[in-house]
């Protein structure tokens, strides 16, 4: 049961291209920023709203009519979550008023009418209103994911920069097989062990959850849930980082053998000079879009990660939605998580039109 | 050409070779500049001539140090007496040496180019620069701009900026007028002569043969990565009569204003150079000699020719 979910949750969350910064794309930025010279950010703004629109709308189709074709039953899965006895009559009614037995596309218009009054349904295994379970669940994800987020970018773009400017040397090698190793194992691996060697051998740190246990939600301090935070995050930003900082490298490399910076070595330019005078100007770029534009990995990591620490939030929502057939929850975490991974890839697209000045200069 | 003044440069037999991967795994060589002599004296400007591929550039390269990491050089190369080593070439790499690059790709893409011509020396050179600007006839605004928005010859005058913002002692300028209009390109020359009158050096790698006879003191013929003659000016104006070696006058044959008649034959590749001299396969006066050893460097009427029947 758990694979076609996980696959499931995979297709919607990892959304992002491998690779952010492929010529198309470029091109495609400089493209759309010719086109609307006057108000180019405006412009590009209402085109990014669009293009997220017709995506989400897509997902929409595709996403109910996976869970129209999937066995699940809703029906059953609500009555089994009331936990009282329902006679067969009630059953019919509860199965009526939901629309059992009309054509699908029926029931997805109905669906679709409701979804944009605003009501995303009640969820079956959590019995409150879909929309406050993910706000709940996603403040708790965000807080991860923004650690790991941040994490991972600096250590990344660090260690890309050390490994770029000592190109095809010791440490350079030694980092470039710890990157390849660490994009290679799955998260949850990773999570297992950190689990087992961090909280179990050395208690450093607690097992899981996002507060110890028996508190009440008041009384946790914000000291509590950063301890907790710890293990998930760092697990989060390990699979992620390595990426960052291959990218990163590379593009030091293609910076450090350019012509400019050959130049800038002629007029006596140090190492460290050249990496902040240059480097870091260069690689900047493209390191922001691929930060903004991991939000998918970044969402695809946290369902693994969250699942193995126990931590409520919305990763580990969407697998008990899937798992106990919360139709309603899952539909709607699988919206708001495309809503996510396309706003992170719509600010990268857009951040090439507003920090390079090659593209925006052209527009004055 | 004074030889009673110390030289500031002198290059001795200079080889520069570059490692290469052919076919599968074997390695092979490739020499790009053989043998090359050179003497620079202060208050110098000597013009580099010679054809594409003829290791001009690499040259400047090599002075400078900035070589790729899987070159080779071999030879000896002085600097005001002292070996040029490389922690010597560390030390004067933007102060003492300057070089004009060839081309807008040399600026960083990203960054204004009047806070790239200010470079990165404290404290910063802006009043100075923003003089130079002046004369080069770069307009206020410029400083403003980014690499990619400047045009050929914006960019070569910000370039030759560059170099003339520090206080080099020796100024290598490569191929810098192309794109310049004829006026700017003789301002940037002039401000390359005054500087050599003021007792700097410029070596001046150029294709622009006329401008560099206004302009320079001496004119080094290459070839293969060598040279094989250092004329005056005067020398290539007077004719192939005054001219010492064989490649020179063919050179001076080939111009559109004396001709325009091509010389049969290819420059040879680095990775099949001659044993002997390195123009002997095309030289219609070639003997046996000629292509066993390479000619010495020798001095005849007030420049020097590789040729053992230079005239």
């Amino acid at each position: 049961m758990k694979r076609p979910i996980t696959r499931l949750a995979a297709r919607f969350t990892r959304h992002s291209p491998p690779c952010p910064f492929t010529n198309r794309q470029v091109g495609r930025a400089q493209a759309i920023h010719k086109k609307s010279r006057r108000a180019p950010l405006v412009r590009s703004l209402c085109g990014a709203a669009l293009k997220i629109l017709s995506l989400l709308l897509a997902v929409t189709i595709i996403s109910f009519g996976l869970v129209t074709a999937s066995p699940t039953d809703p029906v059953g899965q609500y009555i089994l979550g009331l936990g009282t006895a329902v006679s067969p009559e009630q059953r019919a009614e509860i199965a009526d008023y939901w629309g059992v037995g009309q054509p699908p596309a029926e029931r997805y218009i109905a669906w679709l009418s409701q979804l944009f009054q605003g009501n995303l349904g009640e969820s079956a295994i959590f019995r409150r209103p879909v929309a406050e379970v993910i706000g709940q669940r996603f403040a708790n994800s965000l807080a991860l994911m923004l650690c790991a987020w941040i994490l991972a970018g600096i250590t990344g773009l660090a260690l890309g920069c050390v490994m770029g400017m000592y190109q095809g040397r010791l440490p350079d090698r030694l980092l470039k097989k710890l990157c390849y190793f660490l994009s290679s194992v799955p998260a949850f691996w990773l999570g297992l062990v950190l689990l087992l060697v961090f909280a179990v051998w050395l208690k450093w740190f607690p097992i899981g959850f996002s507060a110890p246990l028996g508190m009440l939600g008041q009384e946790v301090t914000l000291w509590q849930k950063l301890y907790h935070l710890v293990l998930p995050g760092f697990t989060l930003s390990l699979t992620s980082f390595a990426n960052i900082a291959l990218h990163t490298r590379q593009k030091l490399v293609n910076v450090l053998n350019s012509e400019y910076a050959l130049f800038a070595r002629a007029r006596g330019e140090g190492p460290l000079t050249l990496l902040f005078r240059h480097g870091l100007r260069n690689i900047l770029l493209p390191a922001l879009t691929l930060q903004f534009a991991s939000f998918g990995e970044l969402f695809g990591g946290s369902v693994l990660a969250e699942n193995v620490f126990s931590y409520p939030g919305l990763g580990s929502a969407v697998s008990a939605a899937g798992l106990q057939g919360d139709v309603p929850l899952l539909l709607g975490i699988t919206l708001f998580s495309a809503l996510f991974v396309c706003v992170g890839n719509g600010i990268a697209n857009l951040l090439y039109g507003v920090i390079d000045p090659q593209i925006w200069e052209v527009g004055k | 050409m004074e030889p009673k003044k110390e030289a500031l440069l002198e290059i001795q037999n200079l080889s520069v070779s570059f490692r290469m991967y052919a076919q599968g795994l074997g390695q092979r060589d490739l020499q790009t500049i053989s043998q090359l002599y050179l003497t620079l004296y202060p208050g110098e400007v000597l013009a580099i001539a010679g054809s594409s591929g003829s290791g001009k550039s690499l040259l400047a390269a090599a002075v400078l140090g900035i070589l790729p990491p899987n070159a080779t050089v071999q030879g000896r190369m002085r600097y005001k007496g002292q070996p040029l080593t490389p922690s010597l070439q560390n030390r004067l790499r933007g102060t003492e040496l300057a070089l004009v690059p060839q081309s807008v790709a040399y600026l960083d893409p990203l960054m204004r180019v009047g806070a790239q011509a200010d470079g990165h020396y404290r404290p910063r050179l802006t009043e100075k620069r923003k003089k130079l600007f002046q004369r080069l006839q770069l307009p206020a605004e410029t400083e403003r701009l980014y690499p990619f928005q400047l045009s050929g010859g914006m960019a070569r005058r910000v370039l030759v900026s560059t170099a003339l913002v520090t206080d080099a002692q020796l100024i290598i300028a490569d191929e810098p007028t192309p794109g310049m209009s004829l006026e700017q390109a003789l301002e940037a020359l002039g401000m390359f002569r005054e500087l050599a009158d003021k007792g700097k050096s410029v070596i001046l790698i150029t294709h622009d043969i006329d401008l560099a006879f206004a302009f320079a003191d001496r004119i080094a013929v290459f070839y293969a990565g060598t040279t094989l003659e250092t004329a005056l000016p005067a020398d290539f104006i007077a004719g192939p009569e005054a001219l010492r070696h064989p490649y020179s006058k063919a050179l001076w044959r080939a111009l559109p204003q004396n001709g325009f008649q091509p010389a049969p034959g290819f420059q040879p590749y680095g990775d099949s150079l001659p044993k002997g001299c390195l123009y002997a396969p095309r030289c219609p006066y070639k003997t046996q000699r000629c292509e066993k050893q390479a000619p010495p460097v020798t001095q005849l009427r007030g420049g020097e020719v590789r040729c053992y029947y230079g005239s």
